[in-house]
């Protein structure tokens, strides 16, 4: 039983990191403060779970996901191709609640505040992710591609532009980079990652509806990039284990379900803000939090 | 090499570049001086299509350049020093010199399936710059952790590694110390005898005198003399609106 739990742990952490390491790329590393992210999240989920409902096979909604929420992060670069700081974080902010009215209103297709239940568990060439376990190897196998591919391209010379973009956008202009290229790129990979943990959640719980893709799922997640500390990797991963292990205890405290909620939240918003006073760049941030 | 035509720029009511016309020539160094005020930085703002013009025209190497965005501006050949130190500060000053010489090497697809393969011959260039201009030592420093003046070395450093046939630098030496002042004068002739073309605002007259060999003399925003140092010494007009005398 104990051991079903941690499995289950670990496959919420995987999905937690895949969503950690692609914010970490636009907020860290490019210096977009991306509100959008769950957004995406969501995108990926609903898309990969319409398509297996509708016959297709796990890998193609798992990929589709992914493609479709890369072409969204392309379309939101587009009208905030201009923005900075605040401003950004408020378009794409705006952009997710969009996203979630759609999942909401558009019962046709997302069957609105029901949800969509049933959805398969992944299939690939004839071998069956239904147990925890086989999920877990699964998303593990996500994880460390996500981390690979986010890794090599923060450590490559594409990589450099991003971060200097961060620092200067019009310094980086002048020595001849697209900036507008670069960070569109950056949006997109970052949402084709969200995609994939979406369809990843989505294939894991078997049910999605428009709650699942809140404000209230994004703090965790922007908490752990900020915890981490911008542009790391490595705080990002322990950040990650920190936030989403920490508040796990509760549980077994005997608490009611009404009150282990609230006080996550609690346990999120009291890190944060010891982080912010004491550890303003995070474990081991190489930017400071403007 | 650079032809301005009556290049004209308005901040509301104020003519901060009005009908301002000017060439520089190939493998010289332009100097351009005025009070403040006089419009140079917008001149150099202007070349580097940060802000756009009201009318006028930007020509270089017969080619007119007046409506592209700085990075066109940048690939097309001209490199620029801002006033303001405008290095990454989160970077080492490798990186920041890398960045300049990245520009072939960006492309998004080719970074995820390749390595840099050119990244050994780029790092012998930082280290003979650094050394010119003795830094070596402080190649993997974050740049925020120098002092203003090492800062503005380094980034004069960056501006000339940016493949670039033209330089356009504005205050080079401002809040420099003598000695390091000396070394940019070597750099810079230097150039200039490998060829290059420089473009430079500085408000140093002693310098400014010794290294131009043209210099143009601006005072809101119109070019009120243009000539060599000497001419430029004894120019009444100059003595009386920039020098006060």
């Amino acid at each position: 039983m104990i051991e079903a739990y941690f499995i289950h742990l670990l496959i919420l952490l995987g999905i937690y990191l895949i969503l950690a390491f692609s914010l970490q790329l636009t907020i860290g590393f490019t210096g977009l403060l991306n509100l959008g992210h769950i957004a995406f999240y969501a995108i990926g989920a609903y898309a990969s779970a319409l398509l297996t409902l509708n016959g297709f096979p796990f890998l193609i909604g798992l990929t589709v996901a992914g493609i479709i929420t890369m072409l969204f992060g392309f379309l939101l670069s587009i009208p905030t191709k201009k923005l900075k700081g605040d401003y950004f974080a408020l378009a794409t902010l705006g952009f997710s609640f969009v996203i979630y009215a759609v999942a909401l209103n558009w019962t046709s297709l997302t069957k609105g505040s029901l949800g969509l239940s049933g959805i398969p568990k992944p299939t690939i060439l004839g071998f069956s992710f239904s147990s925890n376990l086989s999920f877990f190897i699964l998303t593990s196998i996500i994880v460390i591609f996500s981390y690979v591919v986010i890794k090599r391209i923060i450590s490559s010379p594409f990589g450099r532009v991003l971060e200097a973009t961060r620092d200067d956008e019009l310094a980086v202009k002048v020595l001849g980079k697209n900036t507008f290229k670069m960070k569109s790129v950056s949006l997109m990979i970052s949402a084709f990652f969200a995609g994939i943990a979406g369809s990843l959640y989505a294939h894991y719980i078997t049910y999605i509806d428009p709650s699942s893709f809140t404000m209230l799922q994004l703090i965790p997640i922007l908490s752990i990039v900020i915890i981490g500390g911008l542009a790391s990797l490595k705080g990002t991963i322990i950040a990650t284990i920190i936030l989403v292990l920490l508040s796990e205890p509760l549980r077994f405290i005997g608490f009611p379900s009404s009150i282990v909620g609230p006080m996550r939240q609690i346990i999120y918003a009291l890190i944060l803000l010891l982080i912010l006073i004491y550890k303003p760049k995070g474990f081991y941030g190489k930017v400071e939090l403007e | 090499m650079m032809k301005i035509k009556k290049l004209t720029k308005h901040f509301g009511g104020i003519k901060a570049v009005n009908d301002c016309s000017f060439i520089v020539k190939k493998n010289t160094i332009t100097a351009l001086i005025g009070p403040n005020g006089a419009g140079k930085s917008t001149v150099f703002n202007l070349i580097s299509g940060i802000i756009k013009e009201n009318s006028g025209q930007i020509i270089f190497n017969g080619k007119d350049i007046t409506h592209l965005s700085p990075e066109k501006v940048s690939n097309s050949g001209i490199s620029r020093l801002f006033q303001q130190t405008r290095l990454f500060n989160n970077l080492t000053v490798r990186e920041n010199l890398l960045l300049a010489l990245d520009n072939e090497d960006t492309k998004f697809w080719k970074n995820l399936f390749s390595r840099d393969k050119t990244i050994k011959e780029k790092l012998k260039k930082i280290k003979e710059m650094l050394k010119l201009i003795e830094m070596g030592e402080f190649e993997n420093e974050l740049t925020r952790n120098l002092s203003y003046g090492q800062k503005r070395l380094i980034e004069l450093i960056r501006t000339i590694l940016n493949p670039h046939q033209f330089l356009i630098l504005d205050e080079p030496v401002a809040g420099v110390n003598p000695k390091l002042r000396k070394n940019i004068n070597k750099i810079l002739i230097n150039l200039k005898n490998q060829g290059e073309t420089i473009l430079l605002i500085e408000h140093d007259m002693n310098f400014t005198l010794n290294i131009a060999d043209v210099i143009i003399v601006l005072e809101k925003g119109k070019v009120i003399a243009e000539g060599t140092p000497k001419d430029i010494r004894i120019n009444p007009k100059v003595l009386e609106i920039y020098l006060g005398e």
